[in-house]
């Protein structure tokens, strides 16, 4: 039998809910009446707008240039006209410009074709993925090229592919397993190309046998280089040290970056975004978002332009069948809940969730009995419960002495509290006014 | 939007199911087959007690709460510590003994110390320990179970003291624990008698019925604490609920065991590895105490590291109260003791750090 790994520390097992929308293949989302594109989509600086209002844009071009290094380029997902350029607010409280960009009644049709990219070399390929605007799709959003930039001197061991989405009800990931197999898998062996890794490893969570299957399949029916590694299922193993500790057992030194272990990260998402960049030149327009949640009237897997409106995405999933108590961007873990429907999805949004009242979110907080759980939990290795109380007392600095700043805010404390006491909120509060 | 009221708070969105009243009546859950127990052996005046108990404590936390502007009752803490004072008294206890320990408890110990969660030792503990040293003589009458004698039969000790007078008197040097029960005359039922002798015709394991008794709780002693069984089946339900873990009690009764198996001879006249530690794990508060009492949260430590040192810290100072101290209320003590010692070792011992431990990157990475 197949020995299958998980990280050690921590982590915690909620119910996965994936069912919901497993089985709901990729759907093009229908035009949308107006599309917000917003500059700043990414993690690093805000990209500078290359058009003005009134301009008219073709699909895939280049309305946003990158700023600084840590920065992406911004392309129009269709052809239209920008009505205006104001500041919006996305789902993650974030406010920045975005284009307005009313579309064309008639799009054209097949602007993607398959160009040759095998002679290309790696400095040109990485030149390409810059240029098409590819960051991560995970959530984090990272620039692609950044991520993919190796070092002069430095060897790249393991490139790891995560396919693990361990976020409950999220399904894109796996659907494109599933779906584009082949695509994805030419989408790494891009990666592969630039990075030039000893190895290639698919960390996929065994909840997801069907892309596990399929995935072994296409490799050995194309003989590629690559490793599919099925892990066990715990959140968060999707985080990149969680990821890394699973796939190659090494541990990312706090405040350190995954090439530090000699290991590139990139999503299947990501992969996916990098066959169509390099492959069809086709920049990051559009990606697959999962609607589900219990309030949704169906569940779906959609393939969404960048910058259409949640309201579009909700009203295609055929609206809410209840009223729903939160909607969510991104997983339930660590996702943002937001109240306006008329945010944009952007390059890294991966689900817009329309949740029920959990009953066990709203229960009253009541007394730390320190009983540990939270420590337990937490995979990082931190005190929670202790940090909290450091927080809650205006003691930063010694919060900092205990490592507050390793906290990824995965949730995992909050979610096992029996005390309901919001310790993510807490380390939220700490990071931001320990800084300073 | 148009109309839903939508909640926006910060991440996560999900949460398992679990609360802290979810935890207290979980544990008095797994208490309830050994408090049962009790009752069946002591009788009516056994479940008066407990009631007694219980209504004093949820009565007092009542008030307390009434007073402050509260509502804490539904929690369960009371109830549990309500409970678990029951279960440490004897069934003959006066029924002032129970109401003065439930007030202690909740009043002294875990009110003006600031609630629930803020408390140092276990409130049951400590109301427990109280009463003791208040009413010594009072706590010290036991009757023996309706499985070894008449119902109603009062003034016995138990297998514990006459263990301990035997030595201090003296009258019956070079004996194991064993011995000196069935030298004083020690009462077995003919159940035990029976698993004794299975024991040592097919497997061929000394085992005295003493054991056997204490085991499943055919004693003199506390309502709660005499089926050691019974507690064990309450605990495995908490460790499958994942309510405790058994990173205490494990290394409590490990770190107690070593101790008596080789040191415990020595106080009896025999040499080193002679200590009967199986008999003494089954009598007096051990199990209760390892199970229910060690494993309190409040008092115990956050971390697993913590939690071993703190078992393992209670196992010595049990072992040494009960071979070498003039004092019943061994478990106890040595609970209390090691109490103090948990801001200390949650301080030290902290959870490693993700990440802290670099391999080396090998030879080849350089090529």
């Amino acid at each position: 039998m197949e020995r299958i790994p998980t990280f050690r520390k921590g982590g915690v097992h909620p119910d996965d809910k994936k069912v919901l929308s497993n089985g709901q293949a990729i759907e093009r989302l229908p035009m949308p009446q107006e599309l917000l594109v917003p500059l700043s989509q990414h993690l690093g600086a805000p990209a500078t707008p290359l058009k003005a209002k009134g301009d008219t844009v073709t699909i895939g071009e280049k309305i946003g240039e990158a700023s600084s290094f840590i920065s992406a380029n911004i392309h129009a997902p269709v052809q239209g006209t920008i009505t205006d350029i104001r500041k919006v607010t996305l789902a993650n409280s974030v406010i920045t410009d975005a284009f307005i960009i009313t579309p064309d009644a008639e799009q054209p049709s097949d602007t993607w074709t398959e160009q040759p990219y095998d002679e290309l070399s790696a400095r040109e390929l990485l030149d390409i993925v810059k240029e098409m605007g590819v960051v991560g799709t995970g959530g984090a959003t990272f620039p692609t090229h950044v991520k993919l930039s190796v070092p002069k001197g430095k060897r790249v061991e393991a490139l790891v592919v995560n396919g693990v989405e361990c976020e409950p009800y999220l399904t894109a990931d796996h659907r494109l397993m599933l779906e584009q197999t082949d695509l994805v898998l030419r989408g790494i062996m891009i990666a592969a190309r630039i990075t030039d890794p000893k190895k290639i490893i698919i960390g996929v969570e065994n909840n997801k046998k069907d892309a596990i299957r399929k995935l072994r399949e296409v490799i050995a029916a194309n003989s590629y280089p690559i490793l599919v590694t099925p892990l066990k299922v715990k959140y968060p193993q999707g985080d990149e040290k969680q990821l890394l500790k699973a796939t190659i057992n090494r541990e990312i030194p706090s405040g350190k970056l995954p090439l530090d272990v000699g290991a590139v990260v990139v999503n299947v998402g990501t992969a996916f975004a990098l066959y169509e960049a390099v492959a069809l030149r086709k920049p990051l327009i559009d990606r697959v978002v999962t609607i589900s949640g219990e309030a949704m009237e169906t569940k779906r897997n959609v393939r969404a332009p960048i910058g259409a409106k949640v309201a579009d995405l909700v009203a295609f999933a055929g609206g809410f069948s209840h009223e729903p108590e939160k909607i969510i961007s991104g997983g339930p873990m660590m996702g943002f809940a937001f109240y306006d429907d008329q945010v944009p999805i952007i390059k890294g949004s991966s689900g817009i969730l329309a949740l029920d009242a959990d009953p066990a979110t709203q229960a009253p907080r009541t007394p730390c009995i320190s009983c540990g759980r939270c420590v337990a939990a937490c995979p990082m290795g931190l005190q929670p419960t202790k940090l909290y109380r450091l927080i809650e007392n205006r003691r930063y600095e010694e919060a900092m002495k205990l490592n507050l700043m390793d906290c990824k805010e995965c949730g995992c404390c909050s979610y096992s509290c029996p005390a309901h006491i919001p310790l993510v909120h807490g380390m939220k509060l700490g990071k931001r006014l320990g800084r300073k | 939007m148009e109309g839903p009221k939508l909640i926006v708070s910060s991440s996560p969105h999900l949460h398992a199911k679990s609360s802290t009243a979810s935890i207290m009546w979980d544990v008095s859950i797994a208490l309830t087959p050994a408090a049962l127990w009790g009752v069946y052996v002591f009788g009516f005046r056994a479940l008066a007690i407990l009631l007694v108990s219980i209504a004093s404590a949820v009565g007092i936390e009542w008030l307390l709460g009434r007073l402050s502007k509260e509502t804490t009752i539904g929690d369960g803490s009371a109830f549990l510590t309500g409970l678990l004072i029951g279960m440490n008294m004897p069934a003959d206890a006066a029924f002032a003994v129970p109401i003065i320990a439930s007030t202690f408890a909740i009043f002294v110990v875990k009110w003006t110390f600031g609630g629930l969660g803020a408390n140092w030792i276990n409130p049951a503990l400590a109301g427990r320990v109280f009463v003791f040293f208040s009413f010594t003589g009072l706590m010290n009458t036991y009757r023996m179970p309706r499985t070894l004698s008449a119902p109603d039969a009062v003034g016995s000790a138990t297998m514990l003291t006459e263990m301990k007078l035997a030595v201090s008197e003296l009258s019956s040097p070079q004996l194991g624990s064993a011995a000196i029960l069935s030298d004083v005359g020690y009462p077995f039922t003919s159940f035990a008698q029976s698993v004794s002798s299975w024991f040592q015709q097919a497997l061929g394991i000394p085992l005295s019925p003493y054991t056997v008794d204490a085991f499943f709780g055919n004693m003199a002693g506390c309502i709660g604490e005499v089926s050691a069984f019974l507690l064990i089946v309450g605990a495995i339900y908490l460790i499958v609920k994942k309510v405790i873990t058994w990173h205490t009690p494990l290394s409590f009764i490990v770190s107690f065991s070593l101790l008596s198996w080789i040191f415990g001879g020595l106080r009896n006249g025999l040499g080193v590895f002679q200590g009967d530690f199986v008999l003494q794990l089954f009598t007096g508060g051990m199990m209760l105490g390892a199970l229910f009492m060690a494993t309190d949260m409040v008092t115990s430590p956050t971390t697993k590291k913590g939690m071993v040192v703190f078992g393992t810290g209670i196992g010595f100072f049990t072992f040494i109260f009960r071979f070498f101290g003039s004092l019943p209320e061994a478990v106890s003590l040595a609970i209390i003791l090691m109490n103090i010692f948990v801001p200390t070792i949650d301080r030290y011992l902290m959870p490693k750090r993700f990440g802290e431990v670099v391999k080396t990157p090998k030879k080849e990475a350089q090529a």
